[in-house]
């Protein structure tokens, strides 16, 4: 089965979506994500979508949700490298994805999950040493 | 063929000197087509009604043989109203061949009763090539305006660069759904472009803010915070403040600045760069920008 890719860098986990997002993919990235962050105890969760040209309002959900429960696990997540016509969509459909932190590009996405998981050393950081 | 057609065609050259002279006493325009240009174009129209006329005279215009007619008058008030000219006076144009017809149709026709008919027959059909005429004018004219409103979007949405990640959008006039798409994808397009963290978004050209733009404006910010930049908004007049806090618009989620140096200042702050003057001289000359004093903070 088709499955997205998610890569470790130290504490964090890099999640790149090159293929069209369809539901059943979006579930299993789901279930994928919550699994590896208990797994590896990362404090981080960096999605890359710049290659994502289209979403709908489940895409939209899965990425606030995703949000949602890598916090809840003690993980930040940053949505880096937005299309413009996909932020227009989103927004389009009332979806501001409040408790969502976003980025240019995934090196300044990097530099900002480093920036705050350093402010918040209580959750992840004795673990991320090992 | 009817007997009117026969009568217009027969007379169909001194209808037509009668129908110039008529329009040089009234609506010619020699400031705006030479009389040349005009004796072509009567010429051109006359012998196309006679055609016309001759096929089918029910004045409905709806047959084949009067294509030639509608297309003649729609060229015709087109490039009348790219010169210039008044809708009157294009429908006049059309007008004035009335009274050389009514002169001819007299002067052929003897029975009251076939008079009477001939008279009303070119009457109608005048009448209808007048509105046709015009209908073709406010269609010109209205493209005219469409494109210059096409124009004026266009020039109205510059993305300007004004350091190294910051970039300023200064808007002038009033901010409606149409221009807000096109500014928005503008801004998100140059912020992908030029890799820039910070957008300043200028509204001292916007002449009131109600609820709808401020909406606009709000759309435009959270599309860019999606895409990892953020915005400011400056430019802020005492009385758009006051009109934002009246009309109970809540923008607390939005850094605003009341002059554009301002939230370039803060911007240049956000991003880690600090104002200094050179040499620690006060002459007067501008003060340098010394860049990445410390990393972004």
């Amino acid at each position: 089965m088709e499955r997205i890719p998610i890569l470790r860098m130290g504490s964090f986990l890099l999640i790149t979506i090159q293929v069209d997002m369809h539901d059943k993919l979006a579930m299993q990235l789901q279930d994928d994500v919550t699994a590896r962050i208990a797994d590896w105890g990362a404090t981080g969760v960096l999605i890359d979508i710049s290659s994502l040209e289209i979403v709908d309002s489940f895409i939209g959900r899965m990425l606030a949700n995703i949000a949602a429960m890598s916090r809840v696990l003690g993980a930040e997540t940053v949505v880096v490298g937005m299309q413009p016509a996909v932020a227009i969509t989103l927004v389009e459909l009332g979806m501001s994805l409040p408790g969502i932190r976003t980025a240019l590009n995934v090196e300044s996405g990097m530099e900002l999950l480093y920036r705050t998981t350093a402010v918040q050393p209580g959750v992840g950081d004795e673990r991320s040493q090992a | 063929m009817s007997r009117l057609a026969e009568v217009i065609a027969r007379n169909e050259e001194p209808i037509r000197l009668d129908w110039l002279d008529n329009m040089s006493k009234s609506v010619q325009r020699a400031d705006l087509m030479s009389s040349g240009e005009l004796r072509e174009q009567s010429h051109r129209l006359l012998s196309s009604i006679v055609r016309g006329i001759q096929v089918d005279e029910s004045a409905q215009l709806s047959g084949a043989a009067w294509n030639e007619t509608k297309e003649l008058l729609q060229e015709i008030s087109a490039t009348r109203a790219h010169q210039g000219f008044t809708p009157s006076e294009t429908a006049n144009f059309v007008f004035s061949l009335k009274q050389p017809l009514y002169n001819t149709i007299r002067k052929a026709v003897s029975d009251p009763d076939e008079l009477f008919r001939a008279v009303t027959a070119v009457t109608l059909l005048l009448d209808r090539l007048a509105l046709l005429t015009l209908e073709a004018f406010m269609v010109t004219r209205e493209e005219l305006i469409s494109r210059q409103q096409q124009e004026l979007l266009e020039l109205s949405t510059p993305v300007v660069k004004l350091w190294d990640g910051i970039l300023a959008l200064p808007i002038i006039g009033t901010l409606d759904s149409a221009r807000t798409q096109i500014v928005m994808e503008n801004l998100l397009q140059t912020v992908v472009a030029t890799n820039s963290k910070y957008a300043i978004i200028d509204i001292t050209g916007v002449p009131t803010v109600d609820t709808l733009v401020a909406q606009h404006l709000l759309k435009t910010i959270t599309a860019a915070r999606l895409m990892g930049a953020e915005c400011i908004i400056s430019g802020v007049r005492p009385q758009i403040a006051q009109t934002i806090v009246h009309l109970g618009i809540d923008l607390t989620q939005v850094i605003t600045k009341a002059k554009l140096s301002d939230a370039f200042a803060l911007a240049l702050q956000k991003s880690g760069r600090t104002v200094v003057q050179a040499n620690g001289t006060s002459n007067g000359s501008a003060p340098t920008v010394l860049t990445n004093a410390a990393k972004e903070k």
